[in-house]
């Protein structure tokens, strides 16, 4: 029998973030536009002033290039679970399946069919109808947003479940705790928020373009405005659920707090690092110093505070993970080599259960059950060979949680900026802020890229956390065919950037006026 | 019936409907296929490219409803043929995928690839979509090289429960005749339905009437194919099922399927005889213009069927020629009793779906789309 080989895994991992990455560049867009026109085209249908028409439809047109981008990509995501995570998929899909089915049953065909008429109604079905439909398109597109982002908290932290050793795998017993997670709501809202942060910055960024070239003026202006009173709210808003976000990953994945801190020694009353350089000779088993240079945020022990809700909170290291510690309410946590003790016997007594039951023994099947149960919640641990397996790409986490969070104060400020001087009457003579915003286009994808590289790769190596690693997940193909797939995908989705972006840029330059 | 197995029947049956909804919805696709053929002048094409272009997304998103139902209720069918067939499915993927964009693009100052390049690609969505779904769709009667090993998940260097025997991953497939029938049936229905569709849509003599000798064209070849596939699946060994789960192989299994379960063979039969005579009456009146609704319904019905057909009365629907125990059917491999009566929860909503596309479809298509549409539409591709 052949054996999993670390190419494969690490081939499967890079097409699935490869295409993951590529929907997220789309994405995002469409929900923050999503709302924007939406709203313009209710200001267009309560005062009737044509300009809102013209401006909603303006954005309506990059909305649709985006939109067709985001789900061509999506459709390689969802089949990817099956084509190159085929365990995964028979391991979880009694739980993970479902939210991907009332996805696409109650979600996609709401947008899909509603598109149609905001596109093309516009002549041939009521105003009120129309703005209904591009309400429901926005909807349909936050719900799809809803139901994967659900399957995704779930992963993070698998709730609502119990594993079957008959049918070798994890059944849901709960549908309401899954979908009803706080984990999963949160990450709901910071995600949705991201995209309508990015949307904002779009708006914003696009119409001080035309505020600097002297076009549109009125459109520019109205876009602006709207685009900066949006942003604002949805970056404090999104400031707060990333507390939330910051909390639960204490909670629930301190593996990822410590590496998204570059903490290798927990401490009691930590702080934050506000701004660091990493020493790339740490490891969590040499002395190394963690940084070579690093700054705390100047407010003390915040991390144990916001982790914790306890300023003098213990908040466990990279180190202490490894080897095992003690919580401050008390709970033991075992080392890493305590767990893989025990999550091999869980795999053992899963062998075992399965021969009892097979030669009918009954009462030495229940028996082995009682042990699988007892040690079912390290089960993937099983599966990992040494503590550093245990331990995500620290550098690329932690710095991507920095950028995260510096650029979403940075976009508060912006759009603080701009709504001011719009309010001041002054905003065409500023232009460094305007240049500024025309800029920040570009930060906005990277904040929300870097959003899931802390939440994926500072997850790994779990596809579910704790019960399934990557390496017990992928599918059994050679590397050669996910190689070949991957480059496939690549170059093609690589030639529909470079044209989206084209399209985009000159349906931008051909302005609202001329349709 | 135990409620498991009533849950079990149940959304084998929704994911026929959908198996059948998709089939039908195809003929997108098979209007792609003719984009450089059946319409000369470049107004002629953006004609067709206009009206398939308001519908597209119907068929992507049955496609993926499809996709994403089959793993929330069957996941073993999910992670076996996904995960072994790589290279079917891949290419099916990808297929859709030049699909999405090409529509929105392919008019648009600055895509960079030109108007042709975008075509094409429908066009060649319009080709292996069609061609490759029916080949897949065929080995659920004729049978793929697999095993399943559950126990393989406590063997830590080697975990993966599904395994491919064949390292052509799929493309195996196009060396089994049955397989090539049903997948030359489904492009050239594809391709039926969508002069149908033409002929029902379309204001504009030309292309109506060249869609009314293409349908013919189609058409034969259609009927051909599906018989041929038809004729060698019923005269053949199927996949039976034992009360106990062994599969065996049963001489005129689904032969056997279509009489036991009449009201399945009855409907079958209509369908098939719905089809043609929406075929039939188009080609012999010029001024017939439903035919596309005739065979539409027909089509659903006869692939809701002949899906069911797979499934039901103890037949793997997805079995493995070179290991028969490692077979998939509706009991083995689909999801818990809770999971399915979750989702069932949520399929009541379905008929409001049904009612708002219903809805939004009439909204747009109250007449005939002619040049004059397009023309005033700010939105036309
Ligand atoms: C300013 C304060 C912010 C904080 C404290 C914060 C915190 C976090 C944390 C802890 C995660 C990981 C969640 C997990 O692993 O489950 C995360 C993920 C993410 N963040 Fe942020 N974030 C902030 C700002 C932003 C901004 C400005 C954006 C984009 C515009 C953004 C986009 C994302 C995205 C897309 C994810 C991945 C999805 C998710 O897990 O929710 N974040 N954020």
């Amino acid at each position: 029998m052949e054996l999993l080989d670390v190419s494969l895994i690490n081939w499967s991992r890079g097409q699935f973030a490869l295409t993951a990455m590529y929907h997220w560049i789309f994405v995002p867009l469409t929900l923050g536009v999503g709302v924007v026109m939406a709203i313009m085209e209710t200001l267009y249908y309560k005062t009737g002033k044509e300009e809102w028409k013209k401006a909603t439809k303006f954005w309506m047109t990059l909305f649709g290039v985006n939109f067709a981008c985001g789900v061509a990509t999506g459709i390689i995501l969802e089949f990817q679970f099956g084509t190159n995570w085929s365990n995964y998929s028979w391991f979880v899909g009694d739980i993970f399946g479902a939210p991907l089915a009332i996805e696409g049953m109650l979600a996609f065909f709401l947008e899909a069919t509603f598109i149609s008429i905001m596109f093309f109604g516009w002549k041939k079905v009521s105003k009120g109808f129309h703005l209904a439909s591009t309400w429901l398109v926005m909807l349909g597109a936050t719900f799809s947003a809803l139901w994967i982002l659900v399957a995704n908290a779930w992963m993070q932290h698998p709730i609502g479940m119990e594993f079957n050793p008959d049918t070798a795998r994890n059944e849901m017993v709960s549908f309401w705790s899954i979908l009803l997670s706080p984990i999963a709501l949160n990450k709901f809202f910071h995600t949705v928020l991201s995209g309508w942060v990015l949307g904002a910055l779009f708006v914003v960024g696009v119409s001080s373009w035309f505020i600097l070239k002297k076009r549109e003026l009125d459109f520019a202006l109205r876009s602006i405005k709207i685009g900066a009173i949006f942003g604002f709210i949805s970056t404090i808003l999104i400031i707060a659920t990333g507390d939330g976000s910051a909390y639960h990953v204490a909670q629930k994945q301190p593996m990822k707090l410590a590496a998204m801190e570059g903490l290798y020694e927990g401490k009691a009353g930590a702080n934050i690092v506000a701004m660091g350089l990493l020493n790339p000779d740490k490891q969590y088993d040499n002395e190394e110093e963690t940084f070579i240079v690093k700054m705390d945020v100047p407010v003390p022990k915040l991390l144990s505070l916001l982790g914790y809700r306890d300023g003098d909170a213990f908040v466990p290291g990279i180190k202490d993970i490894i080897h095992g510690y003690t919580l401050s309410d008390g709970t033991e946590v075992s080392s890493f080599a305590e767990k893989q003790v025990s999550g091999k016997k869980a795999i053992q007594a899963l062998n075992d259960y399965r021969e009892a039951k097979a030669t009918g023994n009954d009462s030495l099947a229940v028996a082995h059950k009682a042990v699988l149960d007892e040690h079912f919640a390290n089960f993937g641990y099983g599966y990992l060979e040494k503590p550093a397996d245990l331990i995500p790409n620290v550098a690329l986490v932690f710095y991507s949680f920095h950028i995260m969070v510096a650029l979403g104060m940075l976009f508060l400020v912006i759009f603080m900026a701009v709504w001011f001087f719009h309010w001041k009457k002054k905003l065409e003579n500023v232009r460094w802020l305007l240049w500024g915003s025309l800029f920040s286009i570009p930060l906005g994808y990277l904040a929300t890229q870097l959003g899931w590289v802390v939440a994926e790769v500072g997850r790994q190596p779990w596809a579910i956390q704790d019960v399934l690693p990557v390496q017990a997940a992928v599918s059994s193909i050679s590397t050669g065919s996910v190689q070949l797939t991957f480059f496939l995908f690549l170059a093609l989705f690589t030639a529909l950037l470079i044209a989206e972006i084209r399209i985009m840029v000159k349906q931008i330059q051909k302005g609202p006026g001329n349709e | 019936m135990t409620t498991y197995a009533f849950f079990q029947h149940y959304w084998w049956f929704l994911i026929s409907l959908l198996g059948g909804l998709l089939t039908f919805l195809l003929f997108i696709q098979g209007g792609q296929s003719m984009l450089f053929s059946l319409s000369k002048t470049e107004d002629e094409k953006r004609l067709l490219v206009n009206v398939l272009g308001r519908k597209w997304e119907y068929t992507f998103t049955t496609l993926v409803t499809f996709g994403g139902a089959f793993f929330a209720s069957f996941p073993l069918f999910y992670s076996t043929s996904f995960g072994g067939a790589y290279w079917v499915w891949v290419i099916i993927l990808f297929a859709f995928t030049i699909q999405a964009f090409s529509y929105e693009f392919q008019s648009k100052p600055g895509n960079v690839y030109g108007k042709t390049t975008y075509r094409s690609l429908l066009f060649i969505n319009g080709l292996l979509g069609t061609f490759l779904l029916g080949v897949a769709v065929a080995t659920f009667f004729t049978g793929s090289d697999f095993t399943v090993g559950k126990d393989n998940i406590t063997n830590i260097a080697s975990p993966v429960i599904s395994r491919w025997g064949s390292g052509w991953h799929g493309l195996e497939a196009l060396l089994c005749p049955r397989n090539l029938f049903l997948g030359l049936a489904i492009f050239f229905l594809a391709r039926t339905q969508a002069t149908l569709f033409f002929i029902n849509r379309l204001k504009h003599e030309v292309l109506e009437n060249r869609s009314h000798k293409y349908l013919l064209y189609n058409a034969i070849p259609f009927v051909v194919f599906f018989l041929a596939f038809l004729i060698s699946i019923f005269l053949s060994e199927g996949f039976a099922v034992q009360d106990n789960g062994a599969v065996y192989m049963e001489k005129y299994k689904y032969l056997h399927n279509l009489i036991e379960m009449p009201v399945v063979g009855i409907l079958f039969l209509l369908g098939v005889l719905t089809v043609l005579y929406g075929i039939i009456a188009s080609i012999l009146k010029q001024s017939f213009k439903k035919g596309i609704w005739f065979s539409g319904v027909g089509t659903v019905v006869t692939v809701t069927m002949l899906l069911l057909i797979a499934g039901y009365n103890n037949t793997s629907f997805y079995p493995s020629s070179s290991d028969l125990q490692s077979s998939l059917t509706i009991f083995n491999a689909s999801s818990s009793e809770f999971t399915l009566k979750a989702m069932s929860w949520a399929s009541i909503l379905v008929p409001i779906v049904a009612g708002y596309i219903f809805i939004a479809w009439r909204a747009l298509e109250k007449k005939k789309t002619d040049m004059d549409d397009i023309n005033s539409d700010s939105h036309a591709y």
